[in-house]
């Protein structure tokens, strides 16, 4: 019987005006892989950073090894023996691979660092991890799998007795995936425990033994993985079942409102061409760096591109910035909405009067009756909940501030609506409040793409599936023929002669 | 006793209280509140002191020394606004200040000469814009440096000479008065160009996209903002009104060397920040800085009234520029342990 | 390994080619520039800048900017001549510890204004420099110390010639080698290039930038008290405006020592040899018969096309990067 290694009781945290955490247990035993699972805004990594130490709860316990601890900093927590690995690598770009896995406990030797012993390790560890890369690489010249590698091989460089893994697979390649979760048996045999967070079922029901849901800041409840369907998590997280969740219309998809040819940019996509109608929503799937986001912020103006075309209902057009593509109709919803989405420090007023600000104004003259009036409109078409419109973005929750950024494109009156995984870090109810709402607009005759990387939200959205993979198009797939294997094989390169 | 809900299945925000104490409370502490107080005290103090304080014709004749600082200030909320730094404004001076000599000296008018003056001082702005913007050097950096590079224009050429012949008609614009009255005409002009900027900032949509900048530029950018030609065009405003300062400065005083108007933009700065804009961008309102431009420059009135050395002075004005920084952190820790306190207590 | 030394080498080796071209063509130009003595008295005055700059180096690194050094110079300066004025048997080594304590307090102001007061550098520094040159007038009393009231022993401090190389050259030797240890060897060192290359992933490890920030403020402190006391006594004169301007000169030897002005990256031996250049092009300009009023305008000029070229060198090599990744 293995031994209870990690216990939270009732952890609550607060932050000024926001209750993040309220009275969470967890109990995580040696050798166990446990799968933390709930959406973004559940509160899964505020509780990472309590157990890294970057936070403290304000209150409640944390009990290792039997004993009752507190963190005082991240560098108490590793010494504990507690680390993790988080979602987007974080690192040092222009420093080496040694330093970024050694950087907070450098090895020493008669008081010095000894670079010498930390570049024989690292060596040692890429090597058990068999991956090819020399240690005096700087972090910035790799790729963002390799980052990943980078970040995995620097956990196993604490010997730590929890491993906290936040979404280690979003930016693997299938043989990756597989190199890892070798890993993580390897390291269930040396009595590690796991905390293994994600979204993606056929993950957790592959590698998981134990799983615990929270919602909302609070537990909901845990179990078995083996003994659990995919259905009853999901109830847990969510509160309702897998098909209530995508609600497709039928549409009448009309004429080609934009053609991409040949678009191509070095060291992030080459040679894309795709078709969108009026009406119709088109999917693009891919990994993590596949260039998707890369393509679409071209289309939008943000990024310049080497080569290709763009055409506009037939005419071929120059989108030189964000402003003209605006002017021409398209609107681009990014995908991280607390630094390109929304302004956190502004009203909703001002976010969503913000696009449209010079046509709402005559001759520059900003009317503040107009700028009220505007906002309310879309704001309610939306269903905004907030206490008013003067409110800061920052006070709103995940996916109320997703709708303020819908609703400043709504007021855009586009033709074309661009949406860079619009639900990512959403709570479920908001969830399927914009898939309805993407639903809505095509149906009215609005032309949509939707970038995303959850695979049930593409095929329960999409008229047609576009596959990139490390910058290239695929495959392409009409409703019909998409499936989540077909998809899967060609966003990882398995179509092609590349390394699988 | 009002308690605010609404938001409280949304987002789990924690209720707030609020009274009437606390309203009056947030108005005191809003800054432009602070900063009236101050003044008042001020005032207060000063006229205790001495009589000389508050003296019409003594109070509108010491605004001469600080109009010029106060014009400076006002492109300046602009390009702090929007998240950067310009340290070169008084170089720009000097080198436009230089340039007006240098025409005067070829026996110009004083029109050309103002011309000249404004010109050159755009250019300069322009040029910091180009390295900044285009290039993408750290603003801090490209004005550290181009303000070697203006003043050291003025003085590789004038090195310790000046440049004392400028037209008669010239000097009226540092030196007189509106006409049939006590009030100086950099007074007048002062107040126009605050009405201006006051204008464009809360009431156009430039201010409007200038806060989002400040605020996020990265947001901003994807909404259509067009960033990079809002930040040129600060800094070419910059350098014009530092033409403008120059055009008034050199008609004050009548000469032109290379130290003309040393240390002016720590003033310029000081002024700014004092006044509420926040140094990191996207905060703050032109009431405050316009408060806080009387306040320094009657401040430095009374000071020197009771005989305060020069470098006592500028002592204080660097205290100031700390002090209007390290003041809203230390609020903010204020406000932040109260809500937490409050959150406790529930 | 490979890749990263070829880059190091790639900078230094080419500033390194281009102080030897410089020298010799301005020896072409004015004969007599390689002489001994006056390579002697370039290394010296250089020196003083390159203690300056290393401490500049460490608060550029965490993508920071240290205005003040220029005052703190002063400030230590006036305070170390005043005490060898009042106190001539005080022995000089005192007097230079002193000095740079006092450095190091004022330089740790600036810590604590940026660590715990969250007021950004350039602000801290923007207000600390005014505030300590005004100290310094204040504490002078408008006076100067000029040789008159110096010691001989206080005087002859930067002096001196073991093994062929005067006080002041070893003590920039030693604070280089000192300063290159620290940043390549000790965890504080290597800490602040966390900061400077992503602070939330510094945090993350445990790194503290209150902790790094009260470092390199300190650090450019006492660097600067050292220099201060230097300073005064090789020229012999202890003025209110000492070292006015010389925080430009500071950045300009980081710049062009290859190290990024928004902070992460860079290296103490670029730095030096950065420094190496302007020394050379300070005292190049009289010999050239270039008016030294033309200073200022030709650092600004050098500074701004370092950058210049540091930022065209960048983008350069992240598309060659770009393509490189194979589509």
């Amino acid at each position: 019987m293995s031994e209870k290694i990690l216990e939270l009781q009732s952890i609550t945290k607060y932050f000024p005006g926001i209750k993040a955490l309220d009275g969470i247990n967890l109990n995580i035993k040696e050798g166990e892989v446990h799968a933390l699972i709930g959406e973004n805004g559940a509160g899964k990594s505020t509780l990472v950073k309590i157990l890294t130490g970057v936070y403290t709860p304000t209150s409640g316990k944390i009990i290792y090894n039997g004993e009752e601890l507190s963190f005082k900093n991240a560098i108490e927590a590793q010494e504990t023996g507690i680390t993790a690995i988080h979602q987007e690598a974080s690192m040092f770009p222009e420093l080496s691979v040694v330093e970024n896995i050694y950087m907070g406990h450098h090895l020493k030797k008669n008081g010095s660092l000894d670079w010498k012993g930390m570049r024989a390790r690292t060596r040692e560890l890429l090597h058990k991890m068999e991956i090819d890369l020399h240690p005096d690489t700087p972090v910035k010249n790799l790729g963002v799998a390799q980052r990943h590698m980078v970040e995995i091989a620097k956990a196993l460089s604490i010997d730590a007795k929890v491993v906290i893994m936040d979404e280690p697979t979003s930016a693997l390649t299938l043989r990756e995936v597989e190199e890892l979760y070798k890993i993580v048996r390897q390291l269930k045999k040396e009595n590690k425990a796991i905390i293994f967070i994600s979204h993606k079922f056929e993950e957790i029901q592959e590698i998981c033994d134990y799983f615990t849901v929270l919602r909302d800041g609070k537990y909901i409840g845990e179990g078995v993985v083996a003994d659990t369907s995919i259905d009853q998590i999901v109830n847990m997280m969510v509160g309702r079942s897998l098909d209530q969740m995508f609600p497709k219309a039928v549409v009448n998809i009309g004429e080609t409102v934009l053609e991409v040819n040949g678009l191509s940019k070095a060291g992030s996509f080459k040679d894309i061409s795709f078709q969108l109608k009026r009406g119709e929503i088109l999917g693009f799937f891919g990994l993590v760096g596949a260039g998707r986001s890369e393509v679409m912020r071209a289309v939008f103006g943000i990024d310049k591109f080497d080569g290709g075309s763009i055409f506009l209902n037939g005419i071929p057009v120059d989108i030189a910035n964000p402003k003209t593509a605006m002017q021409k109709g398209v609107a681009f919803v990014p995908e991280d909405r607390q630094s390109q989405g929304v302004i956190l420090e502004q009203s909703l007023t001002r976010n969503i009067t913000l696009p449209i600000i010079d046509k709402i104004s005559r001759f520059g003259k900003v009317s503040s009756k107009v700028e009220r009036e505007t906002t309310a409109k879309f704001g309610r078409m939306m269903e905004i909940k907030a206490a008013g419109w003067h409110v800061n973005a920052e006070t709103l929750s995940g996916g109320n501030q997703q709708k303020v950024v819908l609703a400043k494109w709504l007021a855009t009156e586009p033709e074309i609506l661009i949406l860079d995984e619009p639900t990512k870090g959403i709570d479920v109810g908001t969830k399927a409040a914009v898939h309805e709402f993407i639903s809505e607009m095509a149906s009215k005759g609005l032309a949509v793409i939707m970038v995303s990387s959850e695979l049930p939200e593409i095929l329960g959205m999409s008229d047609r599936v576009i596959v990139m993979h490390e910058g290239k198009k695929t495959r392409e797939f009409t409703r019909a023929e998409a499936n989540s294997d077909v998809i899967i094989k060609a966003a990882t390169g398995h179509n092609e002669e590349t390394k699988g | 006793m009002e308690t605010n809900k609404t938001l409280a299945n949304e987002s789990r925000l924690v209720d707030e209280n609020k009274g009437l104490k606390n309203k009056i409370i947030s108005i005191i502490t809003r800054w432009e509140g602070m900063l009236a107080l101050i003044i008042i005290g001020m005032v207060i103090v000063f006229s205790n002191i001495t009589p000389y304080f508050l003296d019409y014709f003594n109070l509108m004749n010491a605004t001469f020394t600080f109009m010029e600082k106060a014009i400076l200030a006002l492109p300046m909320i602009f390009v702090i606004l929007s998240g950067d730094i310009d340290i070169s404004v008084a170089a720009i001076i000097a080198l436009s200040s230089f340039a007006m000599g240098f025409g005067s000296s070829l026996g110009l008018g004083t029109a050309e000469i103002i011309i000249i003056g404004i010109l050159v001082g755009g250019l300069a702005g322009a040029f910091n814009g180009l390295f900044i913007i285009k290039f993408g050097i750290p603003p801090i950096a490209v004005t550290l440096a181009s303000l070697s590079l203006f003043r050291g224009i003025s003085q590789a050429i004038l090195e310790d000479q000046a440049f004392t012949e400028y037209p008669e008609s010239f000097s009226y614009f540092g030196q007189g008065y509106i006409k049939g009255t006590l009030i100086p005409f950099e007074l007048v002009f002062f107040l126009i160009l605050a009405a201006g900027f006051a204008y464009v900032l809360h009431k156009t949509t430039y201010g409007r996209k200038l806060y989002a900048i400040g605020n996020s530029s990265t947001a901003a950018r994807f909404s259509g903002v067009p960033v990079d030609r809002i930040r040129f065009t600060n800094f070419v405003l910059n350098g014009l009104f530092a033409g403008v300062v120059a055009v008034l400065l050199t008609s004050r005083i009548g000469s032109t060397r290379p130290n003309i108007a040393q240390g002016w933009e720590l003033e310029a700065i000081t002024l700014v920040v004092l006044g509420g804009v926040s140094i990191t961008g996207g905060k703050g309102n032109i009431v405050g800085v316009i408060l806080s431009i009387f306040l320094i420059g009657y401040l430095k009135f009374g000071m020197g009234l009771i005989n305060m050395s020069a470098k006592v002075m500028i002592i204080t004005t660097g205290f100031l520029l700390i002090l209007a920084v390290l003041l809203p952190v230390m609020m903010d820790a204020i406000k932040k342990g109260n809500k937490l306190r409050f959150q406790r207590k529930t | 390994m490979n890749s990263i030394k070829e880059l190091l080498k790639k900078r230094e080796i080419t500033l390194i080619l281009l102080v030897i071209i410089l020298t010799a063509a301005v020896n072409m130009r004015a004969p007599g520039f390689v002489a001994g003595e006056n390579i002697s008295r370039i290394i010296n005055d250089t020196s003083i800048l390159i203690m300056v700059a290393i401490g500049q180096f460490f608060v550029i690194l965490t993508g920071g900017i240290d205005l003040s050094v220029g005052s703190i110079i002063a400030f230590s300066g006036m305070s170390a001549s005043m005490i060898n004025q009042y106190n001539p048997s005080m022995p000089v080594i005192y007097v230079l510890l002193i000095g740079t304590v006092v450095g190091l307090l004022l330089g740790s102001i600036n810590g604590l204004l940026v660590a715990f007061g969250k007021v950004p550098p350039i602000i801290a520094t923007l207000g600390t420099m005014s505030i300590y040159r005004g100290f310094t007038f204040v504490l002078s009393k408008g006076q100067w110390v000029t040789a008159h009231e110096m010691t001989e022993s206080y005087m002859n401090l930067p002096k001196g010639n073991f093994l062929g190389m005067s006080n002041l050259i070893w003590s920039a030797l030693l604070i280089s080698a000192l300063m290159i240890y620290f940043s390549r060897y000790t965890r504080s060192g290597r800490e602040i290039y966390a900061i400077g290359g992503n602070k939330t992933a510094a945090r993350f490890v445990g790194v503290s930038e209150k902790k790094v920030n009260m470092i390199i403020f300190s650090i450019s402190g006492a660097l600067c008290g050292i220099a201060g006391v230097m300073w005064t006594s090789r020229y012999a004169a202890a003025v209110n405006e000492t070292a006015t301007g010389f925080e430009l000169m500071t950045v300009a030897a980081c710049v062009l020592g290859g190290v990024n002005i928004a902070g992460g990256a860079g290296a103490i031996p670029g730095v030096i040899v950065g420094a190496l250049f302007l020394g050379i092009i300070n005292n190049a300009l009289p010999v050239v018969n270039f008016s030294p009023f033309y200073q200022m305008l030709i650092q600004g000029v050098i500074v701004l096309s370092a950058m210049f070229i540091n930022t065209m060198m960048d983008k350069r090599k992240e598309k060659q990067l770009l393509n490189r990744r194979s589509l």
